[in-house]
């Protein structure tokens, strides 16, 4: 029966879903369409298995990621604390090619956003139809005058896991009795706020037990910070005297650090310390710029489908991009993944298309079995993905709350990791 | 044959429109830009911005989520500060409230304002001061920033929500935290329920019955149609 107007419309939805699909093509190659993702990270990874998985082999997936393990950042300060084995957060890309997805171990240098190409440090070059860009973050040269990459062996970041988390645990545990930690905060946004803060809890749960009287600085360019209330009422209840922290007002974002010589000065006053946790600002992993689709520091995006604003062939994800209330997080990052995935199939497949919804849960650990979370459900507005409901854990909460909380974050990255990489 | 084509060709297009349209569930608040010029009818009394201090009236930076008649060192009216002892928090709602008709809100108030009476003002006013309050986006905590409503889903959608398909999205939200092979380890395990207890579970958590803060936000946001489709997909997982 030839398809007139007229019975499509009676037809609606139905008839265009299952019309669709075979009809929309690729258009530079022939064949399935084509989707390339950058980075396979709690953003890309989540959106290549599901491109994968849900297109049931209609749309080619290639993910391009350099590392053969990734770390999650998440659960990383966890390990700083000795609360869990660094190979517990290390995850193979075996899960997502047995998914169907094409792993590619190389960097992606260029994109040629007219000819619709990804090139490789190795020399390859990829056609896509779709691009999604979820390469995490990079520092902003310059940030902390006296830091550059190359004094990361000094003084760590541990902003991104792995070596970094090591070279970071390893300095705590060997610091001088009553030696300093001191840590450089970053000014907003960044990756995780309560991150910096989960961190200082980890390193003074570790010098409690084995340093008692070694001291921790924060210098921080912010008049506050996520949960801070929560932190603070730990801070004092479980190490007190120990954590000193130092805001904005009182020259904490005025630093210079120099790591021959172990120092960080605050406000003009300098401190010799034993270990400097160095966290500069940060800005969309290179590539987005190498892209051409940043607006300043970050990847602007439209809420309903994470595609660029400057491109509608790229998507965004995770912290690169610039989408509006979501904090940085692995949990913001796979719940966009997933809004995404769906438009992706939806464009090149003609399936059906879904509101968006978004929802993030930062849960930070302070002690033992003391855990604490915030988080939020988010929807897409015309100019971007606002918050519309939310919670924070409360101070003076009992014991049994915090350690079930601590227990539920614990469920969450084994249920998170699965859902990123099919284990 | 030529008809054939050109709905064939229109259809992607077509099936665009159709799910494109019904996805903002939420609207901004307002147009921050019209609100500077809202702004002209407070700024004889109030400040905002970086380095803004307290005149006639309170500065306004951090207005949302702030504690009403809470800043310290300024001299409210008695009734303002009844009102922040009994737990009035400077949410959107109640500053459009207060904005619409100060007395309404707080008899002696003194402010002496009339209020703005049109919706378009108040809202215009509000998105320009949501700006010099904490964004969620650094303090996750912060207030929200835009006013959400069910989503009103067209008939056309509305046909497939019973849909497998649409099950399987949705549950895609869950399976961050709920594991979808059932791993039962500091979060419940979710699969294979008969389809009766899942519903009444979550609407347990959506009136509030069922006290959990995560869960009574995600099954806060859902209908009735949704939480049905999702115990018909979680139930028949492989
Ligand atoms: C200490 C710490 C604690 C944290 N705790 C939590 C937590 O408890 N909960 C939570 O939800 N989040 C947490 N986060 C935040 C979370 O780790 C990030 O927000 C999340 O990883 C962002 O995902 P992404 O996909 O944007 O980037 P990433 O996960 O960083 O992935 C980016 C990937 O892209 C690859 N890549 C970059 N450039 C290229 C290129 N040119 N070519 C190919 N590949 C490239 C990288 O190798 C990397 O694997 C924490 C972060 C830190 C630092
Ligand atoms: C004539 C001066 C005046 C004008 C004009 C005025 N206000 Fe006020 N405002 C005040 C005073 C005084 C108070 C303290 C009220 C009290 O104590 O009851 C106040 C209180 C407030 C508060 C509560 C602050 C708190 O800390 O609890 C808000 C919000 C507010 N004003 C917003 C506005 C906005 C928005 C406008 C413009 C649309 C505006 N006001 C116009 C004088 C003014
Ligand atoms: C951020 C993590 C998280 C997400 C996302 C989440 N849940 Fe939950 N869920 C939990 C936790 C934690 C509990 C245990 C709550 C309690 O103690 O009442 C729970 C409990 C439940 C229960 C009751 C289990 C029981 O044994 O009584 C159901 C049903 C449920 N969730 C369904 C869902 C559905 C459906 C979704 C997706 C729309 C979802 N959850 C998303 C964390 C989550």
């Amino acid at each position: 029966m030839p398809l007139n107007r007229r019975t499509f419309m009676v037809k609606g939805v139905a008839a265009a879903t299952v019309l669709s699909a075979p009809h929309v093509r690729a258009d530079n190659h022939a064949g399935k369409p084509k989707v390339v993702v950058i980075g396979g990270g709690a953003g890309g990874a989540t959106a290549a298995r599901y491109i994968a998985k849900d297109s049931k082999g209609e749309i080619d997936v290639i993910l391009v990621e350099p590392s053969r393990m990734y770390y999650t950042c998440f659960f990383s300060n966890l390990y700083i604390g000795g609360f869990r084995e660094l190979s517990s957060i290390g995850h193979s890309y075996g899960g997502l090619t047995k998914g169907g997805v094409n792993v590619v171990h190389d960097w992606a240098v260029g994109v040629d956003r007219a000819a619709k190409t990804v090139s490789l440090a190795g020399g390859a070059v990829l056609n896509y139809d779709r691009l999604v860009l979820s390469p995490g973050i990079d520092f902003v040269d310059g940030a902390v005058p006296g830091w550059d990459v190359t004094s990361q062996n000094k003084m760590p970041h541990a902003y991104k896991a792995g070596s970094q988390s090591e070279l970071l645990k390893a300095q705590v545990e060997s610091m001088p009795q009553g030696g300093t930690f001191a840590m450089v905060a970053p000014p907003n946004p960044f990756r995780c706020p309560p991150g910096p803060y989960e961190r200082i809890s980890m390193v003074a749960h570790v010098l409690k037990e084995t340093n008692p009287t070694a001291k921790i600085i924060i210098a921080d360019p912010k008049p506050k910070f996520s949960k801070m209330a929560l932190f603070q009422e730990g801070w004092a209840d479980n190490y007190s005297g120990m954590v000193d922290w130092i805001g904005e007002e009182f020259g904490g974002g005025n630093v210079e650090v120099n790591a021959d010589e172990m120092t960080l000065s605050i406000d003009g006053e300098v401190t010799k310390v034993d270990v400097c946790n160095v966290i500069p600002a940060m800005k969309a992993g290179r590539i987005c710029e190498l892209a051409g689709i940043t607006e300043g520091n970050w990847a602007p995006v439209h809420a309903a489908t994470m595609q660029s604003r400057v491109d509608e062939n790229i998507h965004v994800l995770g912290d690169a991009s610039a989408q509006g209330d979501m904090p940085k997080s692995g949990f913001s990052a796979n719940s966009q993944a997933k809004v995404c995935a769906m438009a992706v199939r939806g464009a090149l497949t003609g399936s059906k298309v879904f509101p968006a919804k978004f929802s993030n849960t930062c849960w930070s650990l302070i002690d033992t079995d003391n855990g604490v979370k915030v988080g939020a459900t988010y929807e897409a507005t015309d100019e971007k993905i606002a918050k519309v409901d939310g919670f924070i854990s409360s101070t003076g909460e009992d014991a049994a709350l915090r350690k079930a909380t601590f227990e539920e974050s614990v469920g969450w990255y084994a249920g998170i990791t699965a859902d990123m990489f099919g284990s | 044959m030529l008809a054939f084509l050109t709905s064939q060709i229109r259809m992607p297009a077509l099936a665009a429109l159709l799910f494109v349209a019904p996805q903002l569930a939420a609207e901004d608040i307002g147009d921050a830009k019209a609100g500077t010029e809202v702004w002209e009818h407070c700024s004889a009394c109030h400040q905002i911005g970086q380095g803004a201090t307290s005149g006639i009236g309170p500065h306004l930076n951090g207005i949302f989520g702030r504690a009403a008649g809470g800043l310290e060192g300024f001299d409210y009216s008695k009734g303002l500060i009844r009102e922040g002892n009994n737990g009035l928090v400077w949410s959107l709602d109640k500053l459009d409230a207060y904005l619409e008709n100060p007395k309404a809100l707080v008899s002696d108030t003194r402010m002496s304002f009339d209020g703005l009476e049109t919706k378009k003002e108040r809202d215009d006013i509000l998105a320009f001061l949501r700006q010099f309050s904490d964004n969620p986006q650094n303090i996750p905590e912060a207030p929200p920033t835009a006013r959400t409503h069910e989503i009103v889903l067209p008939p056309e959608v509305l046909a497939i929500v019973g849909d497998s398909e649409y099950g399987e999205y949705l549950a895609s939200e869950c399976t961050t935290c709920h594991q979808i092979d059932g791993a039962n380890e500091g979060i419940p395990s979710i699969t294979h329920w008969p389809q009766e207890d899942f519903v009444v579970a979550m609407h347990a958590y959506k009136v509030k019955v069922r006290p959990h803060p995560v869960m009574q936000m995600m099954a806060g946001r859902l209908t009735d149609e949704e939480i049905a489709a999702l115990a018909a997909y979680f139930e028949k997982l492989e």
